[in-house]
């Protein structure tokens, strides 16, 4: 093999010590969640010695009827809450990017108010209001019985999709709306041919920011969330404080793939990750503002 | 050119109306009325009574709460400390990589972002518990070490101490500093790459060396970047419940502990409240830093 020319000047990942710092962040990252994961299949409940692959965990975790309904419940809140959130997140981009209007800033900066807002702080205001404001009905048959936890989710969803949506409508020519109005195209077919398409990558960002979102959030739940309407993370919240268990492991790891996979599917929709970074832009928002 | 609100009323307010009816039922309100509690005052059970009152506000001045309020900011800001020391190298490695080499790179940052919280919290109390991964290996060794001193005829080494490495301040920093590692790395990075690199070069050719091109081109002009990143990462910091819950100690409540234990268990919402808003406030205050600093950047001068 021909030896490699001396790394460039500005080749810091060909440089070995950069190379050690990444490989120690490396194992920092990664090594308790993999460490997590193999233990699962770990016959054994406390060693860490290897006794022998086993499934039993997850066995036990998939016959665990309520850690199943947590997860159930916690998926279907996530999947309605990022369809409200799509929707209200693109209007609300969509009445920023279109519209002159007064109290405009204002509108904007309010949107970015639940981003930035701490998460603990949100919890409780989401715990008076249903406590206070709209008592939310008890014994309501499932899935309505989750409306709590929903609407409390698309608070905090939909300016992250709402963002994600605003950068991606800051790259729209105008000249083509104006166009298809020109050519005879009413308000609606311009929307549905014209704006929705350009807005389409941003739209799929959005929502697996605002999936993740949701499907990750513990504090604001936790807060909403009443003795019949556990998600995935209180549920798992419960069972870690009384113990680290394999049948926790197991859980974790199913998780852990669902979220593998679905990064997957946004990358393979998307393309480049270092444009999808939805949750980076929104992120980095409040302090790109002028 | 954007369109006037009263040259389209019908479509306006179809396309405003929902998410502004969201923001203030679903969100204003709510923070409004904890607002309107945190002057408010308990009577009897489940009665407040909005009196207008500082007290709630007064009391947070108590030093054991004003030490929480201290120590929390101390945490957080070691947690962003710790953050940028170790994340500037790796935006920097990443911002230089080949293409398909920084997508990967990304990739690996941003994965354990998404993983969920509360697994990436339950994953630390496995490894650092007192039978816990580290604790495990640990003792593995000091056996072995053990059974070599014996063989050498020099005396035992005594059983096995564990590290006590949960439930104590160690372990929320260091949980905090996992969970917000990649909060660092990519506003450095999105800062980074936006660098001109020919500056960089002209650096390097004319002889200063990496460290001090470092020190003087790439930190001064990444600077808004760096700041981005800070309160990025403060920020969650600051607010951050489950990790001190999960493995402080009882010496290692922050505000937003304090906070819950105000609303779930000591049911004294309007203290609560003042709490809530004292911690908005504070994260007002590191944003507006922020855009300050962001600001005489970009002014020129």
């Amino acid at each position: 093999m021909a030896k490699r020319p001396a790394p460039g000047p500005l080749e810091y990942l060909r440089r070995w010590p950069l190379q050690l710092w990444l490989a120690g962040v490396g194992i920092f990252l990664y090594a308790p969640l993999v460490a997590l994961m193999v233990f699962s299949f770990n016959d054994s409940r406390r060693n860490i010695v290897w006794q022998g692959f086993t499934l039993k965990y997850y066995e036990k975790a998939l016959n665990n009827a309520s850690l199943i309904e947590a997860f159930v419940n916690s998926l279907t809140i996530a999947a309605v809450s990022t369809f409200l959130s799509l929707i209200l997140g693109a209007l609300a981009a969509l009445a920023l990017w279109r519209f002159r209007f007064p109290g405009k800033a204002g509108f904007d900066g309010a949107l970015a108010l639940p981003i930035v807002a701490p998460e603990i702080c949100l919890g409780v205001a989401m715990l008076v209001f249903f406590a206070k404001v709209l008592p939310w009905p008890q014994g309501l048959p499932w899935p309505f019985n989750l409306g709590a936890i929903i609407i409390a989710h698309v608070s905090f969803s939909f300016p992250f999709v709402a963002v994600v949506v605003r950068a991606r409508m800051a790259s729209f020519n105008r000249e083509l709306e104006e166009a298809a109005r020109d050519l005879g195209a009413s308000e609606w077919r311009t929307l549905k041919d014209v704006i929705l398409p350009h807005m389409a990558p941003s739209l799929i960002a959005g929502a697996f920011l605002a999936f993740t979102l949701s499907l990750d959030d513990f504090v604001i739940t936790f807060f909403t969330s009443g003795p019949d309407t556990v998600t995935f993370p209180v549920k798992v919240y419960s069972m870690v404080r009384f113990s680290v268990t394999p049948e926790v492991n197991a859980a974790s790891t199913l998780l852990i793939v669902l979220t593998v996979v679905l990064t997957a599917i946004a990358l393979k929709v998307q393309g480049d990750p270092a444009s999808t970074a939805g949750g980076h832009a929104a992120l980095d928002r409040p302090q790109n503002r002028p | 050119m954007e369109q006037h609100w009263k040259s389209a009323k019908g479509l306006f307010g179809a396309v405003l109306g929902p998410p502004l009816f969201w923001l203030v039922l679903f969100f204003m309100i709510p923070m409004g009325i904890i607002w309107l509690y945190s002057f408010g005052e308990n009577r009897g059970l489940t009665e407040i009574a909005l009196t207008g009152t500082f007290s709630n506000y007064l009391r947070a001045l108590d030093p054991l709460y004003l030490k929480i309020f201290v120590k929390s900011v101390g945490i957080a800001g070691l947690t962003t400390l710790i953050c940028l020391v170790i994340g500037f190298p790796v935006a920097l490695a990443i911002t230089f990589a080949p293409p398909k080499a920084k997508t990967w790179l990304l990739l690996a940052v941003m994965l354990p972002f998404w993983t969920n919280l509360l697994i990436r919290t339950y994953a630390l109390i496995a490894v650092l518990r007192t039978e816990g991964y580290v604790n495990q290996s640990l003792e593995w060794l000091w056996n072995g070490l053990g059974a070599g001193v014996g063989v050498l005829g020099v005396g035992a080494l005594g059983p096995f101490q564990p590290l006590e490495l949960l439930h104590n301040n160690f372990a929320v920093v260091l949980g905090l500093v996992y969970v917000h590692l990649p909060f660092m790395v990519l506003p450095l990075y999105s800062a980074l790459d936006r660098l001109d690199t020919s500056l960089l070069e002209a650096s390097l050719d004319l002889g200063a060396g990496h460290l001090r091109t470092l020190l003087t081109i790439v930190v001064p002009l990444a600077l808004p970047g760096i700041a981005s990143g800070v309160v990025i990462t403060f920020i969650p910091a600051l607010g951050s419940y489950l990790t001190p819950d999960l493995l402080g100690g009882p010496d290692s409540q922050m505000i937003a502990n304090i906070i819950e234990r105000q609303f779930k268990r000591a049911n004294d919402w309007p203290f609560g409240a003042a709490l809530s808003f004292l911690l908005m406030y504070m994260t007002f205050i590191a944003i507006a830093l922020q855009a300050m600093l962001s600001r005489r950047r970009r002014e020129p001068g």
